[in-house]
């Protein structure tokens, strides 16, 4: 086949949101000619649904992007408006960085950067149709007629894909509110035949703030020392503001209990499924129906823009009905609605059909990441972009594409690993979000440790910058110092006493980091002992006690580890016949032909194969290996 | 050879019915090519599955007839095995059996099945769960009625509902917590996620209370461990031989002939029970040197069985008229005192004193005086030892009991825990050693509690 065209790179990335921004970076730092097309280049890093970055698990997966260094969480940094560190008061494990965001200041504090990223080119136009030659992708057509040659493709179309707006009766086919939905790419998916299955979303009302009575609601503050996101942010400059919460009332809920004949979701209009940890506000007033209200979050759009979004009541609902609702509620009595409420439904390929490296299954040279795989949240999809990025560049970069090194995480190294593992072995069935449930390894897998799992394995990928080299170099010596010292320095029990720390009378010499094992020693006290202890910078100070703290926890942790390490280890040939394998019954086999699991460990981790299947598994690998 | 080595896609074939001539002998093939083999045999290509026929069965090669059988087809998975079943009923002949054999064993991929490759098959294609194929190979070994009992209570998955539903309430306490973690923001109240503390401490007495049954599944699945002891030439032996009704011990009237212990397997009242007869008590022999040295280590090795036993019998001669305080000191509540040789002594009750309350049985070996009253007095025993009750099924295997100790321990750490996320480890890590003995707990699971009992989503 020969094809003239107008263009060529080695990597195209179709979508201009939060997992195509990453994905397009992350391709452009690991060398490759990159391009990132965008229907509208002032449309790259919109927020489309709630404006704010992070939380549990998802602040985390911002942090492991960060380590890789990938650019979301220093553009948070740059647009932060509310900074809250999620279960401040819980362990370090399970604490979220989250920030509000000033839509404006993110938008373009993400286009700033990627217009100046070296490697990539910012396109404006509609990708038509893949140019495909023999199971393979050559290029992508756009609508304006250019043919475009690229190794490999990155589609990262979010709910655009034959996207249907969902208010009361009307249906508006749309990617986003204003915005066309992409129709023709769907098609070519569906004809090529991937597995391509329907979920929904919701969004609330836009709301004037202005017309909002601020004075009869709830505040939640800001913290008074913001954390940022970034490793590389020394400090958060942006001006933080307050939220308000509100909630709603009996009223209300009658109103929606009376009008649910309209609400498309329960009409039948929509057969998409949405999810659980984000019902619409009908949803919460069905099955909670003894809850008498149900909390809104306020929150500010911008630092000079008056919009804001009422986090807690997306629905679907007809406008009148939306309008009487809104008026039942403390506070919005006379708020002024500037964007109606919808719910969306869209196309999403069913994410069983990826492989590890997100590339499909199906089409060589195509990769897939964010909300077309299943996922919901921006860090989701980032987290996604930037792993398919990776290795799409990875191909570009080989002779051909079966000799590229994959690069991939597992699950015990980051949340980045646990959401593809859970993708390409469990599907989707409900729009994914991550929670620090997921994660096996959650004590070991922490927000505030991302650099020390990830940066090392990212310089050896060459996707790290020399200046965030620099940077954790630094880090990592001070860190290896602090912990040698802490273990080197010891004292006598009746001289530990003398000194105000209650230990046993056993004479055995303790030293520091064994004090700091118990809950009642900190870090201050010990100086009166050391007084080179106060030389640790506080960051480091930080590590170091958070290791004394979960330190009885890491054997059984990493004894864990290496149980599922050895599963992971297990690699089960692609080619695998599963119908020649005695003992699989016909449902297991369904499964795991759909998934064709990498590693014997992915294969016990798919919902409804048995622990006796994976013996039978085993034990014909085994045999085959023989 | 392991079933490792032998390939699992075989089609394999077994007497199903007890070996022996019997009226009707049952043969089950199971594997992909059984129904391949009954059209040889058949000739039939029309058969029905799940509907019994009765056909005539020819050898492949010569043509005659080997046997009129009924046959019943199963197809995969609706199959004991989930496989390709078939069943001849045929007429119980070992020449029958004998020549089925040699056909079944010459067609393509079939082999004889080795023992309780059924059962396995059964256990890797779904069709039971852990507890249920062991309770099929309990109740294929069961010699005992209430060893049967036992057995069929857990297959009819007694201990699988007990099992599962512990790990629906810690399930349900972690996604409490789990709770907690994730969703900070939200609305979940404190008093719903305080009620995750007392489960958690009722479970781990749950479980506790279990373990602590004093291995009473074990030893009915394994048998009661009864011992012998006594003086030698006590008539130890004598007395396992009445028991037995059999010649198992050496039996002499030199003391000391019985150096090694040997045991009987017997049936008490439907409880299995192994009667072990063990070397003399001369406590002034053990750590003795040359000749006796044999004796004293037969000796060390009886006092050690002694120790272990779930009941003792300590065998006293009416002929002798003190006891050795050594022997005194082993007495104990599961200690039965038995009198020997009373057709020797003349006058029993004044020569005789024991100090423990239990009144002593008194029997003669010789002429089995009193056997039959002993006897009674030991079912009873063993019956109050090992009541099983038809609610509560005990604990039947060592791996069974070994994750729930571990279960125990972590639910012990999460109690004592007061970080939510080191709770949450340790709940965590009960839930996988319990998912250890009936199926792994997914974290679906969890999110389906958390999203069922709490609103989240703001």
């Amino acid at each position: 086949m020969k094809i003239q065209f107008d263009q060529e790179y080695d990597v195209i990335v179709i979508g201009g949101g939060h997992a195509g921004c990453e994905a397009a970076a992350a391709s452009a730092r690991l060398g490759a000619n990159t391009a990132l097309l965008t229907n509208k280049l002032e449309t790259i890093g919109v927020m489309s649904c709630n404006p704010a970055i992070g939380g549990l698990g998802k602040g985390h997966l911002v942090r492991e992007i960060d380590a890789l260094d990938g650019v979301m969480g220093k553009v948070i940094d740059q647009a932060g408006i509310q900074f809250r560190m999620l279960n401040a008061s819980k362990g370090p494990a399970v604490r979220g960085p989250r920030a509000q965001a000033d839509r404006k200041l993110y938008r373009e504090a993400m286009q700033k950067t990627l217009k100046n990223y070296p490697n990539l080119t910012l396109l404006e136009g509609a990708a038509d149709d893949f140019i495909l030659d023999d199971n393979e992708i050559k290029g992508v057509k756009t609508e304006d007629g250019l043919i475009l040659k690229a190794q490999a493709v990155i589609l990262t179309t979010g709910t655009f894909l034959r996207g249907l707006i969902h208010r009361g009766t009307d249906k508006i086919p749309a990617g986003r509110v204003g915005e066309k939905p992409t129709v023709n790419l769907a098609e070519t998916l569906i004809n090529l035949g991937f597995p391509m299955q329907r979920l929904k979303t919701g969004t609330p009302a836009r709301l004037d703030g202005t017309t909002i009575d601020w004075g009869a609601l709830e505040v939640q503050k800001a913290d008074s020392n913001p954390v940022p996101f970034s490793y590389m942010t020394e400090k958060i400059t942006v001006p933080q503001i307050d939220c308000h919460i509100t909630y709603t009332n009996e009223n209300t809920h009658q109103i929606i209990r009376d009008n649910l004949h309209l609400a498309p979701m329960y009409s039948g209009q929509i057969d998409g499924t949405g999810p659980r940890y984000c019902p619409s506000i009908e949803d919460k007033v069905v099955r909670f129906a003894d809850k008498n209200r149900h909390q809104i979050f306020l929150e500010p759009e911008g630092l000079d823009d008056s919009t804001v979004y009422p986090n807690g009541i997306s629905n679907a609902l007809p406008i009148d009905v939306q309008a009487t609702m809104l008026k039942t509620i403390r506070g919005l009595e006379n708020a002024v609605v500037k964007e109606w409420a919808y719910a969306i439904e869209y196309d999403y390929c069913d994410p069983r059909d990826l492989k590890n490296t997100l590339e499909s299954k199906r089409l060589k040279g195509l990769f897939l990441a964010g909300q077309i795989n299943g996922t919901t949240g921006y860090e989701e999809a980032a987290a996604q972009g930037l792993m398919a990025g990776l290795n799409a560049a990875a191909q570009a970069a080989s002779v051909s594409r079966e000799t590229a090194n994959p690069y991939t995480l597992d699950r015990a190294q980051a949340y980045i690993g646990v959401l593809i593992d859970d993708l390409i072995s469990r599907g989707a069935p409900e729009p994914y979000r991550m929670f620090t449930s997921r994660a096996e390894y959650r004590l070991l897998l922490r927000s505030d440790n991302a650099d020390q799992r990830l940066t090392d394995i990212g310089i050896e990928w060459g996707c790290v910058g020399a200046e965030r080299q620099k940077h954790w170099a630094g880090k990592k010596t001070a860190l290896a110092a602090a912990r040698a010292m802490v273990k080197s320095l010891n004292e006598t029990p009746s001289k530990l006493i003398e000194k105000g720390v209650s230990v046993n009378q056993d004479g055995r010499r303790r030293n520091a980091f064994e004090l700091l094992r118990y809950p009642d020693v900190k870090w201050e006290q010990l100086i009166a002992i050391w007084p080179e202890l106060d030389d640790v910078e506080a960051p480091i100070r930080e590590q170091v006690e958070i290791d004394a703290l979960y330190d009885g926890y890491m054997g059984r942790q990493q004894a864990e580890i290496e149980s599922f390490r050895r599963d992971e280890a297990l690699k089960l040939p692609q080619s695998l016949d599963y119908s020649q394998i005695g003992g699989l019954s016909n449902e297991v086999r369904q499964k795991l032909e759909m998934v064709q699991p990498e590693t014997l460990g992915a294969a016990s981790r798919i919902p409804g194969v048995t622990p006796a299947a994976v013996i039978a598994l085993l034990r014909h690998v085994k045999k085959r290996a023989a | 050879m392991g079933y490792g080595a032998r390939m699992i896609s075989d089609t394999i074939f077994a007497l199903s019915s007890a070996p022996g001539k019997a009226g009707v002998a049952v043969i089950r093939v199971s594997g992909p090519k059984a129904w391949e083999s009954y059209q040889a045999l058949s000739g039939d290509i029309k058969m029905q599955p799940r509907q019994a026929a009765v056909r005539s069965l020819k050898h492949p090669d010569s043509g005659e007839i080997i046997d009129q059988a009924m046959v019943i087809g199963f197809k995969a998975p609706a199959s004991f095995t989930g496989e390709d079943v078939i069943e001849y009923h045929c007429h119980g002949s070992p020449a029958v059996l004998e020549e089925m054999f040699d056909v079944l064993a010459a067609q393509n991929s079939h082999r004889l099945a080795q023992h309780g490759e059924f059962t396995r098959r059964a256990f890797e294609n779904g069709k039971l769960d852990l507890t249920e194929a062991e309770a099929i190979a309990d109740l294929i070994d069961a010699e005992t009625k209430a060893q049967k009992e036992q057995a069929i209570t857990q297959m009819s998955g007694a201990l699988s509902t007990l099992y599962n539903s512990w790990i629906k309430d810690l399930t349900k306490a972690l996604a409490y917590i789990e709770a907690i973690i994730d969703f900070p923001d939200e609305d979940v109240p404190d008093s719903e996620t305080a009620q995750a503390m007392p489960a958690i401490q009722k479970l781990y007495e749950e479980i506790n209370g279990h373990l602590n049954d004093n291995r009473r599944g074990e030893r009915l699945r394994n048998g009661l461990q009864v011992v012998i002891i006594g003086a030698p030439n006590a008539g130890k032996s004598s007395l396992i031989n009445v028991l037995a009704q059999r010649d198992v011990a050496i039996v002499s009237d030199l003391a000391g002939t019985t150096r090694d212990i040997i045991e009987v397997h017997l049936n008490l009242n439907g409880y299995p029970v192994i009667i072990a007869d063990t070397a003399g008590l001369r406590p002034e022999q053990i750590g003795a040197t040359g000749h006796e040295a044999i004796e004293s280590e037969g000796i060390k090795r009886a006092l050690k069985k002694a120790e272990e036993a779930d009941l003792k019998i300590l065998l006293v001669d009416a002929e002798q008229s003190e006891i050795a305080d050594h022997t005194l000191s082993l007495i104990d509540d599961s200690t039965i005192v038995v009198v020997n040789k009373v057709d020797l002594a003349l006058d029993i009750e004044k020569t005789f004193h024991v100090k423990q309350g239990d009144e002593a049985a008194f029997i003669s070996t010789k002429t089995e005086a009193g056997i039959s009253e002993f006897l009674d007095r030991l079912s009873h025993k063993i019956s109050d030892l090992m009541k099983v009750s038809r609610e509560t099924p005990s604990l039947t295997r060592q791996r069974h009991r070994q994750y729930l100790e571990e279960s125990a321990l972590y639910l012990e750490q999460a109690i004592n825990e007061t970080q939510p996320e080191l709770m949450a480890q340790n709940l965590r890590s009960a839930v996988n050693s319990l998912g250890r003995i009936t199926g792994r707990v997914d974290v679906e699971d969890l999110l389906d509690v958390i999203f069922k009992d709490f609103c989240i989503g703001k």
